[in-house]
């Protein structure tokens, strides 16, 4: 064993420590940011001991920097560009490229075979080719999936009726056959089209299980499809026999299966729900059948006489939801926040578990717009205080409000926790119209009788408060003295 | 069989460390750990490499690999920066907050 050797693998073990401390360290909030290039340091280490251990040829170093050069970059590029409002998406992308690189690893050994040879590894035939078959079946599914999810989130894919009929069970069941006999005829396959029969069946299987689950409940399959590339990667150690790979793989993936059922409990909903149930309330009929047609005793009124009732309140709690990222009113409603705070308003921001569209992104979206960390509240903290609050305005947000979900069994979010926003004195819900929620059904909120709905985009309605605030001369006097 | 019984420990013994690295997340980490547990996903760059390094002049393998290189590189080199530039805000948020509370 040359030193060489030895250093490569001493710097594997300092990789892995560092990848075990820097997923710990992301989970908490102080420690985030430093645990983060605490990961990336790691992985360039893994990249580096990797170099040492092969000494790859000249030719080979040139095709690394292509590689290298043309990932790296578009990496770069994509991670600066990319607004905030656009994570969810952005890391499926990321995910899904992931799971494809696993896939061509697996694909281009089981073609052409080569690195188990060369590497003098030990391993039988038949362990290279089961995992192969892993890496592919989920190296393909996670892909697929992920640009569906990707897809759906930013609306480019609907969601076909069919998928939201038993059908669905059929097909999928049928690929997964597929992709199982593409598997089991591999090994003794010559002729190469088992092989294409797996990847094209687990592609297909990764369609079919992500397009019926509705918008809602993407955030959760994404980080399922983030769990899977970790297994991808994992099988992908097998295949090229490295154990890095394998515990970096498998620890990324048991994480993200941990961390998924952390989500799902924040959403009150179960794994096998998300993932079997369909789209949720695509099944549960909805009141009246359309979706406006459900409410009888809406009560609308004007950014003028919201401003009236924001001046003389004490205490105001905003609920900011996905409507309010998708105008990019995070800036204004900070602004209206100063204007009240100036005239001796209390204020304070509900955060909802799962308000935007992602666990945690409403969180990020203020940060963005400097609002500070301790105005931001979370839904336990802020339920009790509720019953004291004057005026309490939601925006773009709809079924992490609707008291349904404590009420009403039949409700398909009973259940959910919500926040209690109808303990409030006043509600005034900003929405662009009375269409339903990501659950696709009607809030009984809207018709309450301390509940006015204020029709118009978020960052519109907003502006209209803050000139209609100027008028009436709230915060004028205190912020000139 | 000695790889492949080193390999399963392994394997058995990083799962275990997975399930217990995060227990509880607060809420307003929730996407940025999905974000840097998908960068790390990417781990899967020292797989393309060893294709790349082990290729010896197989003009396929050489293909497959760089371009499943840069798909990995994608995923790592911007999942990092993503999960980052997420961190980054809350830092400054809170830094701010401390700042005009006097």
């Amino acid at each position: 064993m040359s030193l060489m050797t030895l250093l490569s693998y001493a710097i594997d073990l300092v990789a892995v420590l560092l990848l075990a401390l820097g997923i710990k360290g992301l989970s908490k909030v102080r420690t985030a940011r430093s645990a983060n290039g605490l990961a990336a340091l790691a992985i360039g280490l893994a990249v580096l001991g990797l170099l040492i251990q092969t000494q790859p040829s000249l030719e080979a170093w040139l095709w690394i920097a292509i590689g290298t050069a043309v990932g790296g970059l578009l990496g770069v590029i994509t991670a600066q560009r990319v607004p905030m409002t656009a994570m969810p998406e952005t890391v499926a992308l990321f995910n899904g490229c992931g799971g494809l690189a696993s896939l061509l690893v697996a694909v281009a050994v089981a073609l052409y075979g080569g690195a188990q040879a060369e590497s003098g590894v030990t391993s039988t035939d038949l362990v290279e080719q089961i995992s192969i078959v892993i890496s592919v079946f989920v190296g393909a599914i996670t892909f697929s999936g992920s640009i569906v999810a990707m897809g759906k989130l930013q609306g480019w894919i609907p969601t076909p009726g069919w998928t939201q009929s038993q059908v669905r069970h059929g097909v999928n069941i049928t690929l997964a056959v597929a992709a199982l006999v593409g598997a089991l005829t591999l090994p003794a396959d010559t002729t190469g089209s088992s092989l294409w029969v797996l990847v094209a069946a687990s592609s297909l299987l990764g369609i079919g299980v992500t397009l019926p689950i509705g918008g809602a409940d993407m955030p959760v399959v994404i980080s399922l499809l983030n769990s899977y590339s970790g297994v991808a990667a994992a099988a992908a150690g097998f295949v090229v026999g490295s154990q890095l790979l394998i515990v970096a793989g498998a620890m990324v993936g048991a994480a993200g299966l941990i961390l998924t059922q952390v989500m799902c409990t924040a959403m009150n909903r179960s794994l096998v729900n998300v993932l079997f149930g369909g789209a949720l309330g695509g099944a549960a009929p909805v009141g009246g059948g359309g979706s406006e047609a459900g409410y009888t005793r809406i009560t609308s009124c004007s950014p003028e006489e919201c401003a009236m009732a924001l001046e003389t309140a004490e205490r105001v709690v905003f609920v900011p939801g996905y409507g309010l990222a998708v105008a990019q009113a995070q800036h204004a409603l900070r602004e209206l926040s100063k204007m009240l705070e100036a005239n001796g308003t209390e204020v304070s921001y509900a955060i909802h578990p799962v308000a935007g569209r992602m666990p945690g992104h409403m969180n990020v979206l203020l940060a963005e717009a400097d609002v500070p960390y301790e105005q931001l509240i979370e839904m336990d903290a802020i339920n009790p205080e509720f019953p004291r609050t004057d005026v309490v305005i939601v925006l773009g947000a709809n079924d992490v409000v609707n008291p349904d979900a404590k009420r009403d069994p039949s409700s398909p979010l009973y259940g959910m926790p919500v926040l209690e926003v109808d303990q409030a004195r006043q509600v005034f819900v900003v929405k662009r119209s009375l269409g339903a929620g990501y659950a696709g059904i009607s809030n009984a909120l809207f018709e309450l009788p301390q509940t006015a709905m204020v029709f118009g985009d978020a960052k519109a309605v907003l502006n209209g408060l803050l000139s209609e605030l100027r008028e009436l001369g709230v915060g004028k006097v205190k912020a000139a003295a | 069989m000695s790889f492949l019984s080193e390999a399963l420990w392994v394997l058995l013994l990083g799962s275990l460390l997975g399930l217990e690295l995060i227990g509880k997340v607060p809420p307003t980490l929730h996407t940025p750990l999905m974000s840097g547990a998908n960068a790390i996903s990417g781990i899967t760059v020292v797989a393309s490499l060893t294709l790349i390094a082990q290729a010896n002049g197989n003009r396929p393998l050489l293909v497959l690999g760089a371009l499943s290189l840069g798909l990995a590189l994608f995923n790592v080199v911007g999942g990092f920066l993503v999960t980052d530039r997420m961190l980054a805000m809350f830092r400054t948020g809170a830094n701010r907050a401390k700042g005009g509370a006097q």
